[in-house]
């Protein structure tokens, strides 16, 4: 895993000095909110309904055990003993004194991390495959490239105030779990025909209230080029973005307005002119960050482990676990083991300060200390011994971790919505949690099998509601809390953004609706099909209506 | 109202006209908006006193690519200090078009923008307050970082440069 050198660490203790002499002259009173609002933004301190939240950034969702000892005690000592991951890979403090803030970067600087550019019109953390190095579809480790991106955009001093945020991420494989055609920038790494390595480039996807998937801007870019065309497609953005309209101010609606050829073309009479220039990076450099990635000292193991099978076939619990959550990993004899943050009736993405500490401990015992953040607000353990599981799976479980739900209709993305968010139009977490009791029974999810249920608490669309195979959106009609559904969305390889279903429900009528849609579902199907895929055999009308009936 | 520049305030010594209206009829030195210089080019370079050209958001700075050598200066609208699309014009005009002249940024310039600009080619600042404490924010501002991570044209050497230059020292020592 990357380790800051001396430069990294003096940029980020800069920083945090920087921002501990701001808060000081805001609590002073030197400088106004208003005045503020800009410095604390670039620093991850938002403003919510209740209090201040501070969003940390999680670099491409890779954490050292130490980095989530110290999320953990982070957590306990200026928080309420919790905190939420996100679907940006990134963990979220919502009750933070302000005041306290600069100490708790400080503690994170002293184990490498910031809340830099968590916020603001700015290019923000790169996301990528939370199995990246692991997973045995993966053509190439995809986070050398995440970090040099890292390092490229942070404290840009072209791209610091573009139009709106920016968003980047990359996959690895051709089975995208990065979520790459629904970003600003998507990056799909492949070969070309000559046998290189490089990336498609995808630009203009994204969700919120104008939701695209994102257009092949370029099939292939050799690695060396990658940030010379970066730096083409945000000037391109930076020079050519709508500025007028704060909600059509995101590449996507340039991309849309201008046409995908043109963007093209200036995208590419931008790039001749510096991509021979000093952003082109060497094989060598490359290499040096290939070599922070190395895999970890795996043994030379048989694929198949005796005593594991043992225990799955003597503990149910353990087989279920192992169904759902854990996924063959590309070394044999190891497995990925995914850590459920989505408890029956929980919160999505909430974890307590002990649970992280745990979860930080067992990595060290399991994992060669290395722990992810996944987009759709789980953590994963890349690298266990199959010969492992069982005794991981057994301290997962005793913290209530051991959740067997991945990719199950109650492994919900869920915005903090109207509990927690100021933009939020209703609340999203306890729909989410009446969700996950209504289909809790584990034997019936995985007679369900794979559905995404994807709940948004306003259009801003943070919990993904328009890839969600069922997608939820919380709306305020009149003072009442009222949700749309839609269908037929997919943030895979295959993306597509789902159709609204028609009219929305009542708080009280949704949870039935979920329901009916289900039982559809299980009536229609063929062999082997998932939700997803009978929704695309038979469209939407036969689920119309169960929803509405002859309405 | 004050401007830094090299580390000093220095006088303003400068006439901004706008879009329309009559010049000013003597040698003094103008900055005209890149429009009303594209229509006035002939006339406004035959005048005897100085010339530049303030660009405002939205304004293409390669129309200049033939008079750059003509311009003493080129000032840089920031209407608001979110709207960043002067950063990409000073890198253009400095680091693409070659401008040696003066690179004024003027209107919503704050001390947190500061080193930014200077990342992107400016070399003046007009600000808002009075001249000590203009000076007094850019040089705060101008020192508040001291590591870079992107390669601009301003000179300043990044932490890759630094890590090649260390790497390239250590394999000397070794061999």
């Amino acid at each position: 895993m990357y380790r800051y050198d001396d430069f990294d660490r003096q940029l980020v203790q800069e920083r945090t000095e920087q921002f501990r002499e701001q808060v000081k002259r805001r609590l002073a009173g030197d400088i106004t909110e208003e005045q503020f609002r800009p410095l604390r933004l670039m620093n991850g301190v938002y403003l919510q309904l209740h209090a201040y939240m501070l969003r940390v950034a999680i670099p491409y969702g890779t954490l050292r055990a130490d980095q989530l000892r110290e999320l953990g005690s982070i957590a306990r000592k200026y928080d309420k003993g919790y905190g939420h991951f996100t679907t940006r890979q990134n963990i979220q403090y919502n009750w933070p004194k302000l005041d306290e803030i600069p100490d708790a970067l400080l503690d994170l600087a002293n184990v490498e991390m910031h809340a830099i550019q968590t916020s603001g019109n700015c290019i923000r953390n790169t996301t990528t495959d939370q199995y990246a190095g692991a997973a045995a579809d993966e053509i190439e480790d995809p986070r050398p490239y995440c970090e040099l991106i890292r390092q490229w955009s942070t404290f840009h001093p072209e791209f610091t105030y573009l139009p709106r945020k920016f968003k980047i991420a990359v996959t690895g494989s051709p089975n995208d779990r990065a979520a790459v055609k629904v970003h600003d920038i998507g990056l799909r790494m492949h070969q070309n025909e000559a046998g290189e390595t490089g990336f498609e480039v995808i630009v203009g996807g994204g969700l919120g209230r104008t939701p695209f998937v994102g257009k092949t801007i370029r099939d292939f870019i050799g690695k060396n080029d990658l940030f010379s065309y970066l730096e083409a497609i945000l000037r391109v953005y930076n020079r050519f973005g709508r500025r007028d309209n704060k909600y059509k101010a995101r590449i996507k609606i340039l991309v849309h307005e201008e046409g995908i050829d043109k963007i093209r073309d200036l995208v590419e009479e931008e790039w001749a002119q510096i991509r021979d220039g000093s952003l082109r990076v060497s094989d060598e450099e490359i290499a040096h960050y290939i070599a922070q990635f190395t895999p970890p000292a795996f043994e030379t193991l048989s694929d198949d482990d005796a005593d594991f099978e043992v225990h799955k076939a003597a503990n149910r619990r353990f087989f279920n676990w192992v169904r759902s959550n854990v996924i063959e990993h590309k070394q044999p004899g190891y497995a990925i083991a995914n850590v459920s943050l989505k408890p029956i009736g929980g919160i999505p993405g909430d974890a307590t300060d002990s649970q992280m500490e745990l979860v930080a401990d067992l990595s060290e015992k399991y994992s060669f200390g290395d722990v992810r953040v996944t987009h759709e607000q789980n953590l994963v353990l890349p690298h266990v011994k199959k010969a492992d599981l069982f005794a991981l799976w057994t301290a997962l479980d005793a913290a209530g971790l051991g959740t067997a739900n991945l990719g199950y209709v109650t492994d919900i993305i869920s915005c903090p919505g109207l509990d927690y968010c100021a933009l939020a139009t209703a609340r999203s977490i306890p729909l989410s949690q009446r969700i996950s009791e209504r289909f809790g029974d584990l034997d019936r999810q995985h007679d369900i099998g794979e559905l995404k249920i994807k709940i948004s608490g306003c259009i801003n669309a943070c919990g993904h509601h328009h890839v969600g195979h069922i997608g939820i959106l919380g709306l305020d009609k009149r003072g009442k809390e009222f949700y749309q559904i839609t269908l037929g969305g997919d943030a895979s390889e295959n993306a597509e953004i789902g159709k609204i279903a028609g009219a929305g429900f009542s708080e009280a009528e949704v949870v039935d609706a979920i329901e009916s849609l289900v039982t559809k579902y299980i009536d229609i199907r063929e062999s082997g099909e998932r939700f997803i895929d009978t929704y695309r055999r038979v469209g939407m009308d036969p689920f119309k209506e169960v929803l509405y009936g002859d309405r | 109202m004050a401007i830094v520049k090299n580390d000093s305030v220095i006088e303003q010594e400068w006439v901004t006209v706008g879009a329309e209206g009559d010049l000013p009829s003597s040698d003094e030195n103008l900055i005209v908006p890149l429009a009303r210089f594209m229509e006035e080019r002939d006339h406004l370079l035959g005048r005897n006193g100085g010339l530049g050209v303030q660009l405002n958001p939205g304004d293409v700075p390669e129309d200049l690519a033939d008079d750059l050598d003509r311009l003493s200066i080129i000032t840089v609208n920031f209407p608001a200090y979110t709207d960043g699309r002067g950063y990409s014009y000073g890198r253009v005009l400095r680091e693409r078009m070659g401008f040696t002249g003066e690179l004024r940024a003027i209107g919503d310039v704050l001390r947190d923008q500061i080193l930014y600009m200077h990342r992107c080619g400016f070399d003046s600042y007009d600000l808002k307050v009075d001249g000590e404490t203009a000076l007094t924010k850019v040089r705060a501002a101008l020192k508040e970082m001291s590591v870079y991570y992107q390669p601009t044209g301003d000179g300043r050497v990044t932490a890759q440069s630094l890590r090649e230059r260390r790497r390239v020292a250590l394999d000397q020592k070794a061999s």
